[in-house]
């Protein structure tokens, strides 16, 4: 059996890396579009200050980029390494996506940023222009063909399992590409980058005005950033809800865990804004409520009810139950291909078979199984709800702080006196960090709620892992944070220092800090 | 389904050639690029001079490399997980080196101390010197065969050490594969650079051509003695995948049994020799650009040497040979194959469309002129 250090570090080694990976991708995501916005003012209006927010706010973009790339490798090919079984298991689904991710997105992406940095002088504007608009539609297209992999893992649609192969295997193509909870979580997933792209730009500008200097060039990029981001802001709460609701259809473990629901509520459930969680009675000591508004979120109407997490894990240990049935008879067939009895016993079970399997954990040998074990085994089927419930409380205060942010800039833009409020401009300095902060957390829930499965109810993660040995993952974890450490020290220095040098950076001879040399 | 499963794996096979060869003309011309990066540029503004023969084009290049990850997962998952987690630490490597390109690339010039843009000049060696020589250093080993085995639930175990993989014949194909890649680079710095920069690129296009020409002799050579695999239980191409379905023997001079068999194959290493030398008179005569498309033809001819070597074989296994991974049980379902098939049809002429846009558009000679004008924007 596979040790439970060697698991635990696996999946260390990838919430690390993807992590890492995801404070670089949201920026890239939204900036993009800021980036096609100013140059199409420029090339429509034809002013140099346009061109030069282009260049100057691509710059960054492209600081940043370079770190997006780097710890993107790794995610092409950690499956491989450290995620053998996982791999050989739904790779007939999981790996297409992520295939035509390189074919469809990421070659148009990568192709298009060389020009963009280096096509300024042989290309028209138009052209130049079409090249920013296909590398935007690159990276978001990239975002949703990732997303559309993730969104199997949270809710593994169109596959069914062959015994024949011993894997899970594509049915229905369609059916994965429209995931509703692929869908769902791409549009909630990239509006957060643009809300990452657009406070980004909107804190960086109110720098510039907060020092009185490159005004006018600080000035129209707070515009901007001020549109893009109400929009964004918007849209991330708006489209956040509408996962609300899918992940209440697919996954009532994660959305009971995320509410701290112990019990199933009478329709429609109350919202609870706080509460204080009793994790080992099973109970909240306290909580403060609104009420309806979870269950009008999470089933679209006032009659439905969402299931608590003692009646989840009733419904789960019968499931892991069935589960036994189905892993023995899938045991039987493996020995014998002609075992019929066994073979009709496995259909039977099949929807359980990934419960069953979660027994992995305790004993190798299903008829060494006790109550005990099973009891402990549906437990795990229920994340920490600690971590969860305030996580996902983060992450929804940080969004409305967004929009809040976001409106009075823009209201103050239209007003044309926000040059003036140097409360707004210190509040937008002071936010910069918060979206990485909202992104960080918001994979965080979705990511760890999924535990104790790599997907869903199909494939516990304890039996995902490649069969590697416990020092070697110390060597690769250690290796893997010192080095993204090390690099990601030095992407901040170069950020924060052309920051601070701003658009005399470009050495075009029109704004403050131009480089001594020509 | 339009094609037959026993095709589509035949394809498939093909396909996974030619993403790897893309990989090896288009990636590993930037990687020839930064191997020589050092001691073709002697000073700064020479350095840049070589690192901007391909700043616009290192990024779109690299993506052969992750796209040639992701078919794999999807059109041989059982490779993917096997071979990246038995060579755990040689595909860490490979990882982490490449980790150096897409910041030094866009770093190295945003700086003007001496030290940083030296340390990142090295970063960029590291980054296209290493993956090339651990690919080759794992085809080595392929051939030769990988100690691993599987249960059954198809869980794999790799029984052998990263310092096992470095043995003399693993070792020779590492030096055929770097040789391959830096001859390949040099040839593109020619291309795209003039001066003294041009005159280094040439004799070290020299250099690695006979380097390659003598490496890929002796490996050759070698090959003969050393033994290869053969399936011994009746094969159904057209059966559904499973690695612990047959019988597999080793057998001293196996690899050169498919050359007897289809003997059309022997093209490949005949392609490998003549496109070589052609490549390598067309540049000393000054048509580089000839010569990239045979440099570009000599790779062709040495992966796909490897390649036809092997069939139907992908990854052996030398401790439990009925494992042995082969284009008939390492692939996805009939569907996958067929989706991912189509979709590299439609995808892949649109890439090289693009891709030759974009490599025309920033075409002509990248001169030490060009940089002391562009210092702020250039890399």
């Amino acid at each position: 059996m596979v040790s439970e250090q060697l698991v635990d570090l696996s999946r260390l080694q990838f919430a690390a890396t993807a992590m890492y990976h995801f404070l670089f991708v949201p920026l890239t995501i939204g900036m993009v579009w800021m980036l096609v916005i100013m140059e199409s003012v420029y090339v429509m209006t034809g002013k140099q200050v346009y061109k030069d927010m282009t260049r100057f706010w691509g710059k960054l973009f492209g600081i940043n980029f370079a770190l997006g790339v780097t710890t993107g490798i790794t995610l092409e090919f950690q499956f491989g390494t450290n995620w053998a079984y996982y791999s050989h298991y739904v790779g007939d689904i999981f790996g297409a996506p992520l295939a035509i991710e390189g074919l469809m997105a990421f070659f148009l992406e990568s192709t298009f940023i060389g020009l963009f940095f280096f096509g300024w002088d042989r290309l028209s504007r138009k052209q130049h222009l079409l090249v920013t608009i296909l590398m935007a539609v690159g990276t978001n297209l990239s975002a949703l063909w990732i997303l559309i992999a993730n969104g199997w893992m949270q809710s593994p649609v169109g596959a069914e399992f062959s015994y024949q192969t011993m894997r899970m295997e594509m049915t229905d193509f369609w059916a994965i590409v429209f995931n509703p909870d692929a869908q769902a979580k791409f549009v909630h997933t990239v509006s957060a980058g643009y809300v990452t792209g657009a406070m980004f730009v909107l804190s960086i500008s109110a720098f510039y005005l907060l020092r009185g200097r490159d005004i006018e060039f600080a000035k129209r990029s707070f515009r901007i950033a001020a549109a893009f981001g109400l929009a964004s802001a918007l849209s991330v709460i708006v489209l956040g809800d509408e996962s609300g609701y899918t992940v209440g259809e697919a996954q009532q473990t994660k959305i009971a865990a995320m509410e701290a629901m112990w019990e199933t509520e009478p329709a429609p459930a109350g919202l609870k804004l706080i509460a204080g969680i009793n994790e080992s009675e099973m109970k909240n000591d306290w909580e403060i409520e609104i009420p309806w508004v979870l269950g009008l979120i999470g089933t679209r109407s006032i009659d439905k009810q969402l299931p608590g997490i003692k009646d989840i894990l009733v419904e789960n240990r019968a499931r892991i139950v069935s589960g036994i049935a189905a892993v023995k008879a899938l045991e039987a067939v493996r020995a014998d291909a002609g075992d019929e009895e066994a073979k009709a016993t496995l259909e039977r079970h099949m929807s359980d078979l990934g419960f069953g399997l979660l027994l992995r954990k305790y004993v190798a040998d299903m008829d060494q199984v006790t109550p005990e074990i099973i009891d402990r085994a549906a437990r795990d089927t229920i994340p920490r709800v600690t971590p969860m419930f305030w996580a996902f409380r983060v992450m929804v205060a940080l969004g409305f702080w967004f929009l809040a942010l976001f409106g009075s800039a823009l209201w103050f833009s239209v007003k044309g006196d926000f040059a003036d409020r140097r409360w707004l401009q210190r509040a937008a300095l002071w936010s910069l960090p918060l979206p990485w902060i909202a992104c960080e957390v918001g994979w965080f829930v979705a990511e760890y709620g999924r535990q104790p499965w790599t997907i869903y109810g199909v494939l516990p993660t304890h039996l995902s892992v490649s069969t590697l040995s416990v020092s070697s993952l110390y060597g690769s974890l250690a290796g893997f944070v010192g080095f993204y450490t090390l690099l990601l020290i030095v992407e901040m220095f170069l950020m924060i220092k052309f920051a601070r040098l701003g658009p005399g950076s470009l050495g075009t001879g029109r704004y403050t800090n131009e480089p001594a040399h020509a | 389904m339009p094609i037959d499963y026993e095709t589509l794996k035949v394809i498939w096979w093909l396909l996974v050639g030619v993403l790897l060869v893309g990989f090896a003309i288009m990636d590993g011309h930037d990687m020839g690029v930064g191997t020589l990066l050092p001691f073709v540029g002697r000073d700064d503004v020479e350095r840049r001079v070589v690192i901007n023969t391909v700043g616009p084009h290192w990024d779109g290049n690299q993506v052969w490399f992750i796209t040639g990850g992701g078919a794999i997962f999807a059109a041989w998952p059982l490779v993917y997980a096997t071979a990246f987690s038995g060579f755990y630490w040689a595909m860490l490597a490979v990882l982490w080196a490449l980790f150096f390109r897409p910041v030094g690339f866009d770093y190295r010039s945003k700086l003007a101390s001496p030290r940083w843009r030296s340390a990142w000049d090295w970063g960029l060696f590291v980054g296209g010197a290493v993956p090339p020589l651990i690919f080759g250093v794992a085809f080595g080993n392929l051939l030769q065969g990988v100690p691993f085995y599987f249960d059954n639930q198809l869980v794999s175990y790799y029984e052998g050490s990263f310092w096992a993989l470095l043995n003399p014949f693993a070792l020779l194909c590492g030096v055929v594969s770097t040789a391959m890649i830096t001859f390949h680079g040099a040839i593109y710095l020619m291309h795209r650079t003039d001066a003294s920069v041009h005159a280094r690129s040439r004799t070290a296009m020299l250099a690695f051509g006979f380097l390659l020409l003598a490496g890929f002799s002796a490996a050759g050579i070698w090959l003969q003695f050393i033994p290869g695999y053969v399936i011994s239980s009746p094969v159904v191409p057209g059966a559904l995948p499973d690695p612990l379905a047959k019988t597999v023997v080793r057998e001293a001079g196996a690899w050169m049994g498919n050359y007897r068999r289809v003997p059309v194959t022997v093209a490949l290493p005949v392609l490998a020799y003549l496109a070589t030398l052609s490549a390598m008179w067309l540049a000393t005569r000054g048509r580089t650009l000839l010569a990239f498309v045979g440099s570009s033809l000599a790779i062709v001819g040495v992966i796909g040497t490897a390649g036809a070597s092997m069939f139907p074989f992908v990854m052996p296994s030398s401790s439990d040979p009925r494992s042995s991974l082969t284009v008939w049980d390492s692939v996805s379902s009939h569907l996958t194959l067929t989706i991912m098939f189509f979709a590299t049809l439609i995808f892949m002429p649109l890439i090289v469309a693009y891709t030759s846009w974009a490599y025309r558009v920033m075409s002509g000679k990248v001169t030490a002129a060009y940089i002391r004008e562009n210092s702020h924007s250039a890399y």
